[in-house]
C-alpha cells in the first residue's frame, strides 16, 4: 500500500464490472471475487449478461456485467445498489449508472469514450465532460491506451494487448482495495497454464494497472474490507448450477444408485448438464437427448432400470415434460426434475430470473398427479437440496421437482464444503430378488411406498406403465373404485413425506407483528431486510420455505403466531394462493414483483414498514 | 453378435411357455399382432438370455399393449416415447436385452424425433415396428404410412399426404439394421428377430401387419396366397436376388438402378443378378432394395441391412471405464476439494 492514501474501512461493498460482451468482464469479476474469498471475505456474485452471444459492439444490448458483494459480515445477496462500478465503455456506463449509489466510485476507461462509442450508447455528449457525473467519485484512466503502451514495450502484439485491458483494470481495482497481486497471479498461471505469452501479457497488464493506481492523482483514498468471521473448515466459491450438479453426484454416491441424467440444453439450466458431463469418473451417465421429452423419458427408463435418474430444465422445458411427469407419477418411480426457473411465459426472459413456475410444478399435469415439490434458497444450498430431492425421491418412490432459478443458478457464493460421508443416509426401498411376496404395488404400511424391483432381478418380473393399475397386483384396471383408491394413495403417499422433512424454521421470534414468508431463491434479500428491521427493534420474523409439497407440519402453527403475514414472491402470487387454498383461515398480504430482477432491500423495507404501521 | 453381448444367459433351456404372461390378450381376432406375439415367444428362448434380462418397452397404440402379454420386465410408456424410454433403459443397464413394440403412428408420427435419433446413436435395442398403415386404437385415422389417396375417418376425400417408407426413414437416419416381414410368416419373423437380437446397435424390424377392422387387407397385394411368390423376394446374405413361384425372376443392378429380369431370357443367368450383402456399410444398395414396391418390383423381405458400427451404450461404458482409471476424482469428496479451495482455521 502506498502510504499517502487514506483508507476507508467498509463493512460490505458492492462492486460491478461492466463492459462490452467481449471485454472479459466475467473473468475479471471472477478473479476479483476469488481473491476476496481467499482474503477471508464472505461474498456473493451474480453475472448479468445479454441473451445474445456477441451483440453489436459498443451497444447497450451488448453490455455484459458481473456484480459481486463482499463483506466482513455474512453476505446474503449479490447486492442491490453498487458502491463501485467499473465501466469499460460508454454503453456499459449508461446501462448501469442507475445502479450506482449516490457518491459511488466509478472506474472508467476514458480511452473508449470517443465519438462513435458515445453515440452508439445513446449519449448526446461525452458524459465524462458534460458534468453529469459530478455527484460521483470518478476515476478515469485511458485504460486501453495504457495497456497497449505497457505491453508493446515488451514486444507483445497489439491484438493481445487490446484483449488484456481487463487485467489492467483488475490491477487498478486491487490497488483500490489494498490487495496484493500474488493470489491473482497464481490464478492466471493456473487458468492459462501452458500459454506463457498469455500469462506474461496478463501479469504485465495487471501490474501496470496496479502501478497506475498508486500514482494516479485522482485516487485520494482506498478501501479496506476486513475478513468476515467464518465457521472453521474448508471453503470454495460455487454457483448454484454447479452446486446442484454436485449435490446430485453426492446423492448417487451415498445411495449406491448410479446417476443417469437425460437432459436437453436450455438457459439457465444448461450448466448442470455441462457440469455432470465432466464426471464420468464418478460413474455419471449423461445423455444429451434430442429434446426435452426424450430427456425425461430416457430418465424414466433409467429409473425403471434402477438408476438415480434426473432431468434438468427450465420453464418451457418443464412444460414439454408434463405428460412424462404424469407417467413417473403413475408408475411411482423415483425421478428428480430440476427446474432452473427463468422469466416466462413462452421464451420470455431466458437469462433473467423469476419464481413463476410454482403452480406449474404443483399442478401442471393432466389428471390428479401429485408429486413432491422443493426449492433451494441460496446458490450454495442448491447442493443440499439437490441431495435431499434425490433422497426423498428414491426413498419415497416419487418424482420430485426441485425449483431453483437463474439467479441462484448463475450466482455464486461461498460454500462450506461438507463431508459427503457425514450427509444423511439414503436407503432406497430395493426389492429382494425372488421375494415370494413381491407385487409391483404392494406398499409399506407407514409410507405407502412400493418396492423398487429392477429388470434383471430374479423372480420379480412385472409390467408397469401409464395405464391405471390395480393396487398391489399392478394389473391394468379401469375399475372405478380401484381408480379412486389409487388416486387417494398417490396423494397420501406424497403428503406422508411431511413426516420425514424438517419443521419450518423461523428467523426471529415465533410470535410478533409481522411474519415475512418467502420460498426458494428470495431468501437472501428477505433475510437481509428482516435482520436489519429486527436490529431496529421491529417485531418481524422471517420464514423461507424449502419444502412446498408437502409443507412442513408446523406451518399452520407458525402462521398463527403473527398478527400479519406477508408472502413475498417474484411472481404474481402463486405461493400465497397455494397457502390460501391450504390454510384459508389466515389473512395473507402479498408483495410481488415480476421484472426479471431480484427483490431489493429498499422496496422490501418500505413494504414491511407500511404493514407494521397499519397494525 | 450374441456371444459378445453383456446379457447373461439362462442356465436352463427356456420354452415358449416361459414367456407367456398371465394377462388376457385383448387384440381383435385376426389381428396381425397375435402372430408377432407368437414369433417373440418362439425366438426369446432361442436367443437364450435369462427371462429377467429381457425388457419389453412400448409407447401407445394397439402394438403397445405388447409388454403385458410377455412374461418379462415390461414398461408401457406414453405415445411416441418408447424409443426414448428404451434408450434410458439400455444406457443405464447394458446387461438387458431391450425390445420396443411400436406402430407406424407411434414411431413415425408423434415419436418421429426419438425414432430417428435412436437410429443415429445406434443404441443396442430392437424395435418391432407394427406397420398396419392406420391408427387402430383411435379407430381408423390415417397414419404417416397410409397410402396416398386412402379414405379414412380423417380423410373422407382421400389422404393428400405422401407416406413414409419405413426402410427409407431408417436408412435416412443412418440406421444400421433393417428387416421386413409380413405378419403371416411367423417362421421368417422369428428368424429376422433372431438376427435383430444378434446385431450390435438399433435394429428395426418392420412387420407388415394387417388390421382386420380399420385397414383390412392393406398389405394384400403383397401378402395374399395367390400372388405372394411373385410379390415377395426373400433376401439371403451372399445369395443372388431371386423370386417368383418358379424362382425364375431376379433383380439386376443396371447402371444406378435396379431392374427385374427373367433368368434364362436374353442370355441372363444367376451370375448377372445382384448378390445381397447385408453387412455392406454403404447403404446405397440397401436403400434401393428397401424401396422396391409392387407392382413393378417384388417387396424385399428378410434382413436388408445389418451394418457394423459402434453402439452408443458401449461407447458410454468405455468412456466411464477410462475416466475411472485415469481421473484424480474418485469420490465426490475428491470433487468438492478440487480446484480453488481454502481452509479457515
Amino acid at each position: 500500500m502506498v502510504k499517502n492514501h487514506d483508507v476507508r474501512e467498509l463493512e460490505d461493498v458492492v462492486v460491478k464490472f461492466v463492459g462490452d460482451s467481449g471485454d472479459g468482464m466475467q473473468l475479471t469479476g471472477t478473479i476479483f471475487s476469488d481473491v476476496a474469498a481467499l482474503s477471508g471475505n464472505d461474498l456473493a456474485t451474480f453475472p448479468d449478461f445479454p441473451a445474445e452471444i456477441r451483440a453489436p459492439h459498443n451497444t447497450i444490448a451488448g453490455v455484459s456485467g458481473f456484480q459481486m458483494h463482499m463483506g466482513k459480515r455474512k453476505i446474503y445477496t449479490s447486492g442491490d445498489m453498487c458502491d463501485v462500478i467499473v465501466a469499460m465503455n460508454p454503453a456499459s456506463l449508461r446501462a448501469n449508472l442507475k445502479w450506482a449509489k449516490p457518491g459511488a466510485t466509478l472506474v472508467i476507461d476514458s480511452s473508449s469514450f470517443e465519438g462513435k462509442a458515445i453515440e452508439k450508447a445513446g449519449y448526446m455528449e461525452n458524459p465524462l465532460e458534460d458534468g453529469s457525473l459530478d455527484d460521483y467519485r470518478v476515476i478515469k484512466a485511458p485504460i486501453a491506451d495504457l495497456t497497449k503502451e505497457s505491453l508493446t514495450e515488451m514486444g507483445i502484439d497489439k491484438r493481445m494487448a487490446a484483449r488484456t485491458k481487463n487485467m489492467f483494470v483488475l490491477g487498478l481495482m486491487f490497488f483500490l482495495f489494498g490487495r496484493e497481486l500474488d493470489k491473482p497471479r497464481a490464478f492466471l498461471r493456473e487458468k492459462f497454464a501452458g500459454k506463457s505469452d498469455v500469462i506474461k501479457a496478463n501479469e504485465t497488464a495487471m501490474q501496470a494497472g496496479y502501478d497506475y493506481g498508486a500514482k494516479a492523482e485522482d485516487i485520494k483514498y482506498v478501501f479496506k474490507v476486513d475478513p468476515a468471521p467464518m465457521k472453521k473448515g474448508w471453503y470454495r466459491n460455487i454457483t448454484g448450477n454447479v452446486a446442484t450438479a454436485w449435490g446430485l453426484l453426492a446423492a448417487s454416491e451415498r445411495s449406491g444408485r448410479p446417476l443417469f441424467l437425460g437432459s436437453y440444453p436450455i438457459t439457465p439450466a444448461t450448466e448442470i448438464l455441462m457440469e455432470l458431463s465432466k464426471h464420468k469418473s464418478l460413474g455419471a451417465k449423461v445423455f444429451q437427448a434430442e429434446d426435452e421429452i426424450a430427456g425425461i423419458c430416457s430418465s424414466i427408463g433409467a429409473s425403471f432400470t434402477g438408476s438415480m435418474a434426473v432431468t434438468t430444465t427450465s420453464g418451457p422445458g418443464l412444460s414439454l415434460k408434463s405428460e412424462a411427469l404424469g407417467l413417473a407419477v403413475i408408475t411411482e418411480l423415483p425421478l428428480v426434475i430440476v427446474n432452473v426457473q427463468r422469466g416466462g411465459p413462452s421464451t420470455g426472459l431466458p437469462t433473467k430470473s423469476e419464481q413463476s413456475d410454482l403452480m406449474q410444478a404443483l399442478f401442471g399435469r393432466n389428471g390428479e398427479s401429485p408429486l413432491m415439490v422443493m426449492a433451494a434458497s441460496s446458490s450454495a444450498n442448491c447442493f443440499e437440496y439437490a441431495y435431499l430431492a434425490s433422497k426423498y425421491s428414491m426413498e419415497h418412490m416419487t418424482p420430485v421437482i426441485l425449483l431453483t432459478d437463474g439467479y441462484l443458478g448463475f450466482g455464486s457464493e461461498l460454500f462450506h464444503i461438507p463431508d459427503v460421508n457425514q450427509m444423511p443416509r439414503i436407503k432406497p426401498p430395493m426389492a429382494d430378488p425372488n421375494d415370494p411376496n413381491f407385487k409391483p404395488y404392494r406398499r409399506d404400511e407407514k409410507t405407502l411406498v412400493r418396492k423398487w424391483a429392477l429388470p434383471g432381478m430374479e423372480g420379480l418380473r412385472h409390467r408397469i406403465g401409464g395405464l391405471e393399475k390395480t393396487n398391489i397386483d399392478g394389473n391394468v384396471s379401469t375399475d372405478p373404485l380401484n381408480h379412486q383408491l389409487m388416486v387417494n394413495i398417490r396423494e397420501e403417499k406424497v403428503n406422508r413425506i411431511a413426516d420425514y422433512i424438517p419443521l419450518q424454521e423461523v428467523s426471529g421470534d415465533t410470535t410478533g407483528d409481522l411474519l415475512v414468508v418467502g420460498w426458494g431463491g428470495t431468501e437472501g434479500a428477505l433475510r437481509s431486510t428482516v435482520n436489519r428491521m429486527q436490529a431496529e427493534g421491529h417485531k418481524v420474523s422471517h420464514a423461507q420455505f424449502n419444502y412446498i409439497k408437502p409443507l412442513p407440519k408446523n406451518t399452520r402453527e407458525l402462521f398463527a403466531g403473527f398478527k400479519n403475514i406477508v408472502v413475498c414472491e417474484l411472481n404474481s402470487g402463486q405461493f400465497v394462493n397455494y397457502l390460501r387454498m391450504l390454510y384459508p383461515e389466515f389473512n395473507y398480504h402479498q408483495f410481488n414483483k415480476v421484472q426479471g430482477l431480484p427483490f431489493h432491500v429498499q422496496e422490501l423495507t418500505e413494504t414491511f414498514t407500511k404493514l407494521l404501521e397499519e397494525k | 453378435m450374441l456371444e459378445n453381448k453383456k446379457v447373461s444367459k439362462s442356465p436352463v433351456e427356456l420354452t415358449k411357455q416361459d414367456f407367456v404372461s398371465d394377462q388376457m390378450v385383448k387384440w381383435c381376432p385376426g389381428c396381425g399382432a397375435h402372430a408377432i406375439l407368437a414369433a417373440v415367444a418362439n425366438v426369446f428362448p432361442r436367443i437364450g438370455y435369462r427371462k429377467e434380462n429381457f425388457a419389453m418397452i412400448s409407447g401407445i397404440g394397439c402394438s403397445s399393449r405388447f409388454p403385458y402379454y410377455v412374461d418379462t420386465f415390461g414398461f408401457h410408456g406414453i405415445h411416441g416415447r418408447a424409443a426414448a424410454i428404451a434408450s434410458g433403459v439400455k444406457i443405464a443397464n447394458p446387461g438387458l436385452s431391450v425390445w420396443v413394440a411400436t406402430g407406424d403412428g407411434d414411431s413415425m408420427a408423434i415419436g418421429g424425433n426419438h425414432f430417428i435419433h435412436v437410429l443415429r446413436r445406434n443404441i443396442d435395442i430392437n424395435i418391432m415396428l407394427f406397420n398396419n398403415r392406420i391408427y387402430g386404437l383411435t379407430k381408423g385415422q390415417f397414419s404417416p404410412t397410409t397410402p396416398m389417396g386412402s379414405v379414412t375417418k380423417t380423410s373422407p376425400h382421400g389422404t393428400i399426404e405422401h407416406p413414409f417408407t419405413v426402410s427409407g426413414l431408417v436408412m435416412g437416419a443412418q440406421g444400421t439394421f433393417f428387416a421386413r416381414v409380413p405378419d403371416n410368416n411367423i417362421k421368417l419373423m422369428s428368424e429376422v428377430m433372431y438376427e435383430a437380437a444378434k446385431h450390435d446397435g438399433t435394429s428395426v424390424v418392420e412387420i407388415l401387419q394387417n388390421c382386420v377392422i380399420f385397414a383390412d387387407d392393406i398389405h394384400g397385394e403383397i401378402t395374399n396366397r395367390q400372388t405372394r411368390d411373385d410379390r415377395q423376394l426373400f433376401l439371403r446374405h451372399g445369395e443372388p436376388l431371386i423370386f417368383g413361384k418358379n424362382r425364375d425372376k431376379g433383380i439386376m443392378l443396371r447402371g444406378n438402378r435396379l431392374e427385374v429380369v427373367e433368368i434364362g431370357k436374353d442370355g441372363i443367368t444367376e451370375d448377372d443378378l445382384l448378390v445381397h450383402d447385408q453387412y455392406d456399410t454403404d447403404p446405397s444398395i440397401h436403400r434401393m432394395i428397401g424401396r422396391m414396391k409392387a407392382p413393378d418390383f417384388p417387396v424385399a423381405m428378410g434382413v436388408i441391412r445389418s451394418a457394423p458400427a459402434d453402439t452408443y451404450d458401449e461407447l458410454t461404458q468405455m468412456q466411464i471405464e477410462t475416466a475411472k482409471k485415469t481421473s484424480d476424482i474418485q469420490t465426490v469428496n475428491d470433487l468438492l476439494h478440487s480446484g480453488n479451495t481454502w481452509e479457515i482455521k
